[in-house]
Protein backbone atom coordinates (compact mmCIF):
# COMPACT_ATOMS: atom_id res chain seq x y z
CA UNK A 1 0.00 0.00 0.00
CA UNK A 2 1.36 3.43 -0.43
CA UNK A 3 2.91 5.38 2.45
CA UNK A 4 0.40 8.26 2.60
CA UNK A 5 3.07 9.84 5.67
CA UNK A 6 -0.59 11.51 7.55
CA UNK A 7 -1.19 13.18 4.30
CA UNK A 8 -4.43 10.73 3.20
CA UNK A 9 -6.86 13.14 4.65
CA UNK A 10 -6.24 15.72 2.79
CA UNK A 11 -6.87 13.57 -0.77
CA UNK A 12 -10.09 12.91 0.94
CA UNK A 13 -10.54 16.62 1.22
CA UNK A 14 -9.92 16.52 -2.24
CA UNK A 15 -11.91 13.84 -3.38
CA UNK A 16 -14.76 15.46 -1.66
CA UNK A 17 -14.51 18.70 -3.55
CA UNK A 18 -13.81 17.24 -6.98
CA UNK A 19 -16.80 15.08 -6.88
CA UNK A 20 -18.81 18.11 -5.66
CA UNK A 21 -17.66 20.30 -8.60
CA UNK A 22 -18.11 17.43 -10.79
CA UNK A 23 -22.00 16.54 -10.15
CA UNK A 24 -22.73 20.59 -10.03
CA UNK A 25 -20.83 20.73 -13.54
CA UNK A 26 -22.75 17.66 -14.30
CA UNK A 27 -26.01 19.49 -13.42
CA UNK A 28 -25.16 22.34 -15.38
CA UNK A 29 -24.24 20.76 -18.76
CA UNK A 30 -27.64 18.12 -18.75
CA UNK A 31 -29.52 21.72 -17.89
CA UNK A 32 -27.50 23.73 -20.51
CA UNK A 33 -27.56 20.70 -22.46
CA UNK A 34 -31.12 20.20 -22.71
CA UNK A 35 -31.83 23.81 -23.40
CA UNK A 36 -29.48 23.84 -26.60
CA UNK A 37 -30.39 20.60 -28.04
CA UNK A 38 -34.58 21.74 -28.05
CA UNK A 39 -32.86 25.31 -29.72
CA UNK A 40 -31.18 23.26 -32.41
CA UNK A 41 -33.64 21.10 -32.90
CA UNK A 42 -36.66 24.67 -33.31
CA UNK A 43 -37.06 25.54 -35.92
CA UNK A 44 -35.78 29.30 -35.36
CA UNK A 45 -32.36 29.74 -37.65
CA UNK A 46 -31.12 32.14 -35.24
CA UNK A 47 -31.31 29.63 -31.85
CA UNK A 48 -29.39 26.71 -34.25
CA UNK A 49 -27.12 29.14 -35.19
CA UNK A 50 -26.34 30.13 -32.14
CA UNK A 51 -26.10 26.92 -31.00
CA UNK A 52 -23.84 25.86 -33.60
CA UNK A 53 -21.32 28.60 -32.82
CA UNK A 54 -21.64 27.49 -29.24
CA UNK A 55 -20.41 24.02 -29.91
CA UNK A 56 -18.05 25.34 -32.44
CA UNK A 57 -16.31 27.38 -30.56
CA UNK A 58 -16.39 24.68 -27.66
CA UNK A 59 -15.12 22.34 -29.49
CA UNK A 60 -11.82 24.18 -31.24
CA UNK A 61 -10.68 25.45 -28.02
CA UNK A 62 -8.62 23.47 -25.18
CA UNK A 63 -10.72 23.53 -21.64
CA UNK A 64 -7.55 25.19 -19.89
CA UNK A 65 -7.83 28.16 -22.03
CA UNK A 66 -11.21 28.51 -21.75
CA UNK A 67 -10.56 28.07 -17.87
CA UNK A 68 -7.83 30.82 -17.55
CA UNK A 69 -10.26 32.91 -19.51
CA UNK A 70 -12.97 32.73 -16.84
CA UNK A 71 -10.97 33.06 -14.09
CA UNK A 72 -8.91 35.80 -15.43
CA UNK A 73 -9.60 37.15 -18.49
CA UNK A 74 -13.77 37.98 -17.40
CA UNK A 75 -13.09 40.01 -14.19
CA UNK A 76 -10.15 41.81 -16.12
CA UNK A 77 -13.06 42.13 -18.95
CA UNK A 78 -15.23 43.63 -17.25
CA UNK A 79 -13.02 45.92 -15.37
CA UNK A 80 -11.73 47.52 -18.39
CA UNK A 81 -15.35 47.92 -19.46
CA UNK A 82 -16.16 49.89 -16.02
CA UNK A 83 -12.90 51.68 -16.47
CA UNK A 84 -14.09 52.90 -20.17
CA UNK A 85 -17.40 54.29 -18.73
CA UNK A 86 -15.93 55.98 -15.58
CA UNK A 87 -16.38 53.36 -12.89
CA UNK A 88 -13.70 51.88 -10.83
CA UNK A 89 -14.57 48.59 -10.15
CA UNK A 90 -12.50 45.44 -8.52
CA UNK A 91 -14.28 42.29 -9.54
CA UNK A 92 -13.25 38.87 -8.82
CA UNK A 93 -14.52 35.04 -9.32
CA UNK A 94 -13.60 32.25 -7.23
CA UNK A 95 -11.96 29.02 -8.54
CA UNK A 96 -14.76 27.26 -7.50
CA UNK A 97 -17.41 29.22 -9.33
CA UNK A 98 -14.82 30.03 -12.32
CA UNK A 99 -14.10 25.91 -12.71
CA UNK A 100 -17.86 24.96 -12.33
CA UNK A 101 -19.05 27.51 -14.94
CA UNK A 102 -16.20 26.55 -17.18
CA UNK A 103 -16.73 22.70 -16.93
CA UNK A 104 -20.26 23.37 -17.61
CA UNK A 105 -19.97 25.34 -20.41
CA UNK A 106 -17.48 22.86 -22.18
CA UNK A 107 -19.97 19.54 -21.42
CA UNK A 108 -22.98 21.33 -21.77
CA UNK A 109 -21.71 21.46 -25.73
CA UNK A 110 -21.46 17.78 -25.84
CA UNK A 111 -24.89 16.84 -23.60
CA UNK A 112 -26.08 19.00 -26.19
CA UNK A 113 -25.06 16.18 -28.71
CA UNK A 114 -26.21 13.66 -26.88
CA UNK A 115 -29.59 14.94 -26.30
CA UNK A 116 -30.13 16.27 -30.25
CA UNK A 117 -29.24 12.11 -31.26
CA UNK A 118 -31.69 10.91 -28.11
CA UNK A 119 -34.96 13.01 -29.21
CA UNK A 120 -34.19 12.34 -32.33
CA UNK A 121 -34.45 8.50 -31.93
CA UNK A 122 -38.00 8.74 -29.77
CA UNK A 123 -40.45 7.97 -32.26
CA UNK A 124 -42.08 11.00 -34.12
CA UNK A 125 -45.55 8.50 -33.14
CA UNK A 126 -44.85 9.21 -29.77
CA UNK A 127 -45.14 12.87 -30.20
CA UNK A 128 -48.03 12.65 -32.40
CA UNK A 129 -50.23 10.61 -30.10
CA UNK A 130 -49.44 12.89 -27.65
CA UNK A 131 -50.60 15.60 -29.22
CA UNK A 132 -53.81 13.48 -30.13
CA UNK A 133 -54.49 12.93 -26.62
CA UNK A 134 -54.89 16.74 -26.53
CA UNK A 135 -51.77 17.50 -25.06
CA UNK A 136 -50.43 20.69 -25.30
CA UNK A 137 -46.85 20.87 -26.58
CA UNK A 138 -44.75 21.27 -23.27
CA UNK A 139 -46.76 18.46 -21.69
CA UNK A 140 -46.03 16.27 -24.84
CA UNK A 141 -42.41 17.43 -24.18
CA UNK A 142 -42.00 16.91 -20.31
CA UNK A 143 -44.77 14.03 -20.19
CA UNK A 144 -43.49 12.00 -23.30
CA UNK A 145 -40.20 12.59 -25.08
CA UNK A 146 -38.41 13.47 -21.69
CA UNK A 147 -38.78 10.03 -20.13
CA UNK A 148 -38.03 8.14 -23.13
CA UNK A 149 -35.22 10.24 -24.40
CA UNK A 150 -33.36 10.00 -21.44
CA UNK A 151 -33.45 6.39 -22.17
CA UNK A 152 -31.36 6.53 -25.39
CA UNK A 153 -28.79 9.84 -23.48
CA UNK A 154 -27.74 7.43 -20.43
CA UNK A 155 -24.73 5.82 -22.81
CA UNK A 156 -24.12 9.42 -24.12
CA UNK A 157 -24.33 10.84 -20.62
CA UNK A 158 -21.92 8.70 -18.82
CA UNK A 159 -19.36 9.24 -21.23
CA UNK A 160 -19.67 13.10 -20.84
CA UNK A 161 -19.38 12.22 -17.17
CA UNK A 162 -16.68 10.58 -17.12
CA UNK A 163 -14.80 12.46 -19.42
CA UNK A 164 -15.68 15.47 -16.99
CA UNK A 165 -14.69 14.02 -13.70
CA UNK A 166 -11.41 14.41 -15.57
CA UNK A 167 -11.20 17.36 -17.24
CA UNK A 168 -12.24 18.61 -13.04
CA UNK A 169 -8.56 17.87 -12.46
CA UNK A 170 -7.29 21.03 -14.36
CA UNK A 171 -9.78 23.47 -12.30
CA UNK A 172 -6.68 22.98 -9.75
CA UNK A 173 -4.78 25.17 -12.20
CA UNK A 174 -6.58 27.93 -10.48
CA UNK A 175 -5.75 26.65 -6.94
CA UNK A 176 -9.01 25.16 -5.80
CA UNK A 177 -8.46 22.97 -3.46
CA UNK A 178 -9.61 19.33 -5.18
CA UNK A 179 -7.59 16.33 -5.52
CA UNK A 180 -5.39 17.11 -7.86
CA UNK A 181 -4.30 20.45 -6.07
CA UNK A 182 -4.06 18.89 -2.64
CA UNK A 183 -2.11 15.80 -3.90
CA UNK A 184 0.68 18.45 -5.17
CA UNK A 185 0.18 20.41 -1.94
CA UNK A 186 0.96 17.11 0.02
CA UNK A 187 3.54 16.00 -3.27
CA UNK A 188 5.46 19.47 -2.35
CA UNK A 189 5.55 19.04 1.67
CA UNK A 190 6.42 15.46 1.56
CA UNK A 191 8.70 15.52 -1.17
CA UNK A 192 7.04 12.44 -2.87
CA UNK A 193 5.89 13.63 -5.93
CA UNK A 194 5.23 10.10 -7.50
CA UNK A 195 3.82 8.74 -4.72
CA UNK A 196 0.72 11.33 -3.91
CA UNK A 197 0.29 11.77 -7.76
CA UNK A 198 -0.21 8.13 -8.51
CA UNK A 199 -2.74 8.03 -4.94
CA UNK A 200 -4.14 10.66 -6.83
CA UNK A 201 -4.39 9.20 -10.33
CA UNK A 202 -5.31 5.52 -8.81
CA UNK A 203 -8.71 7.23 -7.06
CA UNK A 204 -9.51 8.99 -10.43
CA UNK A 205 -9.09 5.44 -11.54
CA UNK A 206 -11.53 4.24 -9.30
CA UNK A 207 -13.93 7.11 -9.99
CA UNK A 208 -13.92 6.00 -13.96
CA UNK A 209 -14.65 1.89 -12.59
CA UNK A 210 -17.79 2.95 -10.28
CA UNK A 211 -18.85 5.22 -13.01
CA UNK A 212 -18.88 2.26 -15.31
CA UNK A 213 -20.28 0.16 -13.28
CA UNK A 214 -23.63 2.45 -12.00
CA UNK A 215 -23.85 3.51 -16.07
CA UNK A 216 -24.25 -0.34 -16.48
CA UNK A 217 -26.55 -0.20 -13.83
CA UNK A 218 -28.49 3.13 -14.86
CA UNK A 219 -28.78 1.92 -18.68
CA UNK A 220 -30.19 -1.80 -16.93
CA UNK A 221 -33.10 0.23 -14.98
CA UNK A 222 -33.95 2.81 -17.97
CA UNK A 223 -34.88 -0.03 -20.15
CA UNK A 224 -36.50 -2.21 -18.01
CA UNK A 225 -40.33 -3.19 -19.36
CA UNK A 226 -38.46 -2.50 -22.85
CA UNK A 227 -38.53 -5.60 -24.73
CA UNK A 228 -35.12 -6.38 -26.10
CA UNK A 229 -34.19 -2.87 -24.38
CA UNK A 230 -30.82 -2.77 -23.49
CA UNK A 231 -29.28 -0.82 -25.85
CA UNK B 1 -7.25 44.47 -28.85
CA UNK B 2 -5.81 44.55 -32.53
CA UNK B 3 -2.95 46.51 -31.26
CA UNK B 4 -2.41 43.69 -28.73
CA UNK B 5 -2.46 41.02 -31.40
CA UNK B 6 -0.34 42.63 -33.53
CA UNK B 7 2.16 43.63 -30.91
CA UNK B 8 2.56 39.79 -29.81
CA UNK B 9 1.72 38.38 -33.58
CA UNK B 10 5.12 37.22 -33.35
CA UNK B 11 5.49 35.35 -30.14
CA UNK B 12 1.98 33.74 -30.73
CA UNK B 13 3.03 32.28 -33.81
CA UNK B 14 6.08 31.15 -32.22
CA UNK B 15 4.30 29.20 -29.41
CA UNK B 16 2.26 28.08 -32.85
CA UNK B 17 4.77 26.53 -33.72
CA UNK B 18 5.84 24.97 -30.63
CA UNK B 19 2.23 23.25 -30.39
CA UNK B 20 1.96 21.95 -33.64
CA UNK B 21 4.96 20.37 -33.63
CA UNK B 22 4.18 18.85 -29.82
CA UNK B 23 0.66 17.36 -31.89
CA UNK B 24 2.45 16.06 -34.94
CA UNK B 25 5.17 14.42 -32.09
CA UNK B 26 3.14 12.67 -30.36
CA UNK B 27 0.71 11.67 -32.44
CA UNK B 28 3.20 9.92 -34.72
CA UNK B 29 4.90 8.22 -31.54
CA UNK B 30 1.18 7.59 -30.15
CA UNK B 31 -0.31 5.85 -33.33
CA UNK B 32 3.53 3.46 -33.60
CA UNK B 33 2.76 2.35 -30.43
CA UNK B 34 -0.56 2.19 -30.40
CA UNK B 35 -0.84 -0.67 -33.54
CA UNK B 36 0.95 -3.09 -31.07
CA UNK B 37 -0.79 -2.46 -28.07
CA UNK B 38 -4.16 -2.85 -30.35
CA UNK B 39 -3.18 -6.06 -31.42
CA UNK B 40 -2.01 -7.08 -28.13
CA UNK B 41 -5.94 -6.03 -26.76
CA UNK B 42 -7.44 -8.49 -29.15
CA UNK B 43 -4.80 -11.05 -28.62
CA UNK B 44 -5.93 -14.71 -26.64
CA UNK B 45 -2.90 -14.71 -25.09
CA UNK B 46 -3.45 -13.05 -21.08
CA UNK B 47 0.28 -12.47 -21.09
CA UNK B 48 -0.27 -10.27 -24.17
CA UNK B 49 -3.75 -8.93 -23.12
CA UNK B 50 -3.72 -8.16 -19.77
CA UNK B 51 -0.90 -5.37 -19.97
CA UNK B 52 -2.33 -3.86 -22.43
CA UNK B 53 -5.47 -3.70 -21.31
CA UNK B 54 -3.83 -2.33 -18.02
CA UNK B 55 -2.50 0.44 -19.68
CA UNK B 56 -5.53 1.40 -22.03
CA UNK B 57 -7.96 1.32 -18.55
CA UNK B 58 -5.06 3.33 -16.64
CA UNK B 59 -4.08 6.06 -19.18
CA UNK B 60 -7.70 6.77 -20.45
CA UNK B 61 -9.26 6.44 -16.92
CA UNK B 62 -6.96 9.23 -15.53
CA UNK B 63 -6.31 12.72 -15.97
CA UNK B 64 -3.99 13.70 -18.60
CA UNK B 65 -2.85 16.39 -15.73
CA UNK B 66 -2.07 13.84 -13.48
CA UNK B 67 -0.12 11.81 -16.07
CA UNK B 68 2.04 14.77 -16.68
CA UNK B 69 2.28 15.39 -13.12
CA UNK B 70 3.92 11.90 -12.71
CA UNK B 71 6.29 11.72 -14.98
CA UNK B 72 7.41 14.89 -14.54
CA UNK B 73 7.24 15.99 -10.65
CA UNK B 74 7.41 12.04 -10.20
CA UNK B 75 10.66 11.33 -11.63
CA UNK B 76 12.32 13.06 -9.04
CA UNK B 77 11.46 10.80 -6.60
CA UNK B 78 13.76 8.38 -8.83
CA UNK B 79 16.54 10.92 -9.29
CA UNK B 80 19.02 8.45 -7.45
CA UNK B 81 18.15 5.12 -9.61
CA UNK B 82 17.56 7.64 -12.87
CA UNK B 83 21.06 8.94 -12.56
CA UNK B 84 22.55 5.65 -12.17
CA UNK B 85 21.04 4.63 -15.82
CA UNK B 86 21.47 7.95 -17.35
CA UNK B 87 18.20 8.51 -18.12
CA UNK B 88 17.63 11.64 -15.61
CA UNK B 89 19.04 14.34 -18.18
CA UNK B 90 15.83 13.58 -20.06
CA UNK B 91 13.17 13.40 -17.14
CA UNK B 92 14.63 16.49 -15.55
CA UNK B 93 13.63 18.16 -19.05
CA UNK B 94 9.81 19.42 -19.54
CA UNK B 95 10.07 18.76 -23.63
CA UNK B 96 11.05 15.32 -23.00
CA UNK B 97 8.36 14.78 -20.14
CA UNK B 98 5.90 16.45 -22.12
CA UNK B 99 6.41 14.61 -25.11
CA UNK B 100 6.39 11.31 -23.15
CA UNK B 101 3.24 11.65 -21.27
CA UNK B 102 1.90 13.30 -24.85
CA UNK B 103 2.22 10.35 -26.88
CA UNK B 104 1.74 7.28 -23.99
CA UNK B 105 -2.00 9.12 -23.53
CA UNK B 106 -2.79 9.54 -26.74
CA UNK B 107 -1.49 5.90 -27.88
CA UNK B 108 -4.31 4.56 -25.34
CA UNK B 109 -7.12 6.35 -26.80
CA UNK B 110 -5.63 5.37 -30.40
CA UNK B 111 -5.24 2.26 -29.62
CA UNK B 112 -8.85 1.68 -28.77
CA UNK B 113 -10.25 3.11 -32.00
CA UNK B 114 -7.51 1.45 -33.94
CA UNK B 115 -9.06 -1.83 -32.43
CA UNK B 116 -12.30 -1.16 -33.26
CA UNK B 117 -11.16 -0.40 -36.75
CA UNK B 118 -9.24 -4.16 -36.67
CA UNK B 119 -12.28 -5.73 -35.46
CA UNK B 120 -14.40 -4.35 -38.22
CA UNK B 121 -12.61 -5.94 -41.26
CA UNK B 122 -14.53 -8.49 -42.47
CA UNK B 123 -13.74 -12.11 -41.33
CA UNK B 124 -14.05 -13.13 -45.66
CA UNK B 125 -11.09 -10.67 -46.00
CA UNK B 126 -8.70 -12.23 -43.65
CA UNK B 127 -10.01 -15.93 -45.01
CA UNK B 128 -9.66 -15.11 -48.71
CA UNK B 129 -5.72 -13.49 -47.25
CA UNK B 130 -4.98 -17.29 -45.57
CA UNK B 131 -6.72 -18.88 -48.49
CA UNK B 132 -4.26 -17.31 -50.76
CA UNK B 133 -1.45 -18.51 -48.14
CA UNK B 134 -0.43 -14.98 -46.71
CA UNK B 135 1.87 -15.81 -43.27
CA UNK B 136 0.50 -13.88 -40.58
CA UNK B 137 2.93 -11.03 -40.61
CA UNK B 138 1.93 -10.62 -44.30
CA UNK B 139 -1.73 -10.24 -43.93
CA UNK B 140 -0.97 -8.25 -40.80
CA UNK B 141 0.89 -6.12 -43.67
CA UNK B 142 -1.15 -6.01 -46.76
CA UNK B 143 -4.55 -6.72 -45.21
CA UNK B 144 -4.91 -5.90 -42.20
CA UNK B 145 -3.12 -2.62 -41.24
CA UNK B 146 -4.14 -0.64 -43.84
CA UNK B 147 -7.61 -1.29 -44.16
CA UNK B 148 -7.67 -0.75 -40.68
CA UNK B 149 -5.87 2.74 -41.10
CA UNK B 150 -8.54 3.91 -43.68
CA UNK B 151 -11.28 2.77 -41.48
CA UNK B 152 -10.56 4.45 -38.21
CA UNK B 153 -9.13 7.74 -39.91
CA UNK B 154 -12.50 9.60 -39.20
CA UNK B 155 -12.09 8.82 -35.76
CA UNK B 156 -8.47 9.45 -35.98
CA UNK B 157 -8.76 12.98 -37.28
CA UNK B 158 -10.75 13.44 -34.31
CA UNK B 159 -8.22 12.22 -31.96
CA UNK B 160 -5.71 14.98 -33.66
CA UNK B 161 -7.87 17.52 -32.77
CA UNK B 162 -8.13 15.87 -29.12
CA UNK B 163 -4.21 16.47 -29.05
CA UNK B 164 -3.86 19.67 -30.29
CA UNK B 165 -6.17 20.79 -27.72
CA UNK B 166 -3.90 18.17 -24.77
CA UNK B 167 -1.11 20.28 -25.97
CA UNK B 168 -2.12 23.31 -23.87
CA UNK B 169 -1.59 21.12 -20.62
CA UNK B 170 2.25 21.04 -21.23
CA UNK B 171 2.65 25.21 -20.72
CA UNK B 172 2.06 23.88 -17.04
CA UNK B 173 5.67 22.47 -17.01
CA UNK B 174 6.81 25.49 -18.77
CA UNK B 175 6.56 24.32 -22.22
CA UNK B 176 6.24 27.80 -23.98
CA UNK B 177 3.62 26.62 -26.47
CA UNK B 178 0.40 28.85 -27.33
CA UNK B 179 -0.91 28.74 -23.82
CA UNK B 180 2.26 29.24 -22.39
CA UNK B 181 3.11 32.82 -24.34
CA UNK B 182 -0.50 33.63 -23.61
CA UNK B 183 0.27 33.09 -19.74
CA UNK B 184 3.72 35.02 -19.52
CA UNK B 185 2.39 37.73 -21.73
CA UNK B 186 -0.93 37.81 -19.75
CA UNK B 187 1.05 38.23 -16.34
CA UNK B 188 3.52 40.49 -17.81
CA UNK B 189 1.21 43.25 -18.51
CA UNK B 190 -1.97 42.20 -16.64
CA UNK B 191 -3.60 41.26 -20.54
CA UNK B 192 -5.46 38.77 -19.50
CA UNK B 193 -8.47 38.57 -21.57
CA UNK B 194 -6.45 39.50 -24.51
CA UNK B 195 -3.89 37.58 -24.34
CA UNK B 196 -6.44 34.46 -23.75
CA UNK B 197 -8.79 35.05 -26.50
CA UNK B 198 -6.06 35.60 -28.18
CA UNK B 199 -5.05 32.38 -27.64
CA UNK B 200 -8.15 30.73 -28.01
CA UNK B 201 -8.38 31.98 -31.70
CA UNK B 202 -5.23 30.38 -32.78
CA UNK B 203 -6.11 26.98 -31.45
CA UNK B 204 -9.63 27.46 -33.18
CA UNK B 205 -8.20 28.13 -36.64
CA UNK B 206 -5.35 25.29 -36.22
CA UNK B 207 -8.27 23.08 -35.21
CA UNK B 208 -10.22 24.06 -38.01
CA UNK B 209 -7.70 23.83 -40.18
CA UNK B 210 -7.04 20.33 -39.54
CA UNK B 211 -10.36 19.30 -39.79
CA UNK B 212 -10.81 20.77 -43.02
CA UNK B 213 -7.38 18.94 -44.20
CA UNK B 214 -8.41 15.80 -42.70
CA UNK B 215 -11.86 15.69 -44.86
CA UNK B 216 -10.07 16.11 -48.22
CA UNK B 217 -7.48 13.41 -47.07
CA UNK B 218 -10.75 11.25 -46.01
CA UNK B 219 -12.30 11.28 -49.24
CA UNK B 220 -9.31 10.44 -50.92
CA UNK B 221 -8.79 7.28 -48.41
CA UNK B 222 -12.61 6.80 -49.07
CA UNK B 223 -13.53 7.51 -52.42
CA UNK B 224 -14.11 4.07 -53.43
CA UNK B 225 -16.72 3.66 -50.99
CA UNK B 226 -20.35 4.42 -50.90
CA UNK B 227 -21.39 7.55 -49.33
CA UNK B 228 -23.63 5.93 -46.43
CA UNK B 229 -20.10 4.59 -45.29
CA UNK B 230 -18.18 7.56 -45.03
CA UNK B 231 -16.84 9.18 -41.62
CA UNK B 232 -19.32 10.21 -38.78
CA UNK B 233 -19.15 13.83 -36.45
CA UNK B 234 -17.05 14.61 -33.60
CA UNK B 235 -17.81 13.66 -30.50
CA UNK B 236 -16.30 13.51 -26.97
CA UNK B 237 -13.35 11.68 -26.73
CA UNK B 238 -14.11 8.42 -24.03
Amino acid sequence: MLELKGYGWMLWEGVQLTVIVSVASMAGAIIVGLLAAFAKLSSSRAQSLLVDTYTTVVRGIPELVLLLLVYYGIPTLVQDAAAALGYRVTVTINPFLAGIATITFIYGAFACEVFRGAYLNVPAGQREAGAALGLSRIAVLWLVVLPQMFRYAIPGLGNVWMVLVKATALISIIQLPELMRNADVAARATRMPFTFFFAASLIYLAITLASMWAQGRAEGWASRGVVGGRL
Amino acid sequence: MLTFISEHWSAFARGAVITLQYTAISCLLGAILAIPIALMRLSEKRALFWPATVYVLFFRGTPLLAQIFLIYYGSGQFRPALEAVGLWQFFREPWFCAILTLSLNTAAYSSEIFRGALQAIPRGEIEAAMALGLSPLLRLRFILIPRALAAAWPAYTNEIVYQVQATSLVSIITVMDITGVARVIASRNFDFYQAFLTAAAFYLVIVYLIIALAKRVEARLHAHLPAADRGVGRNVRV
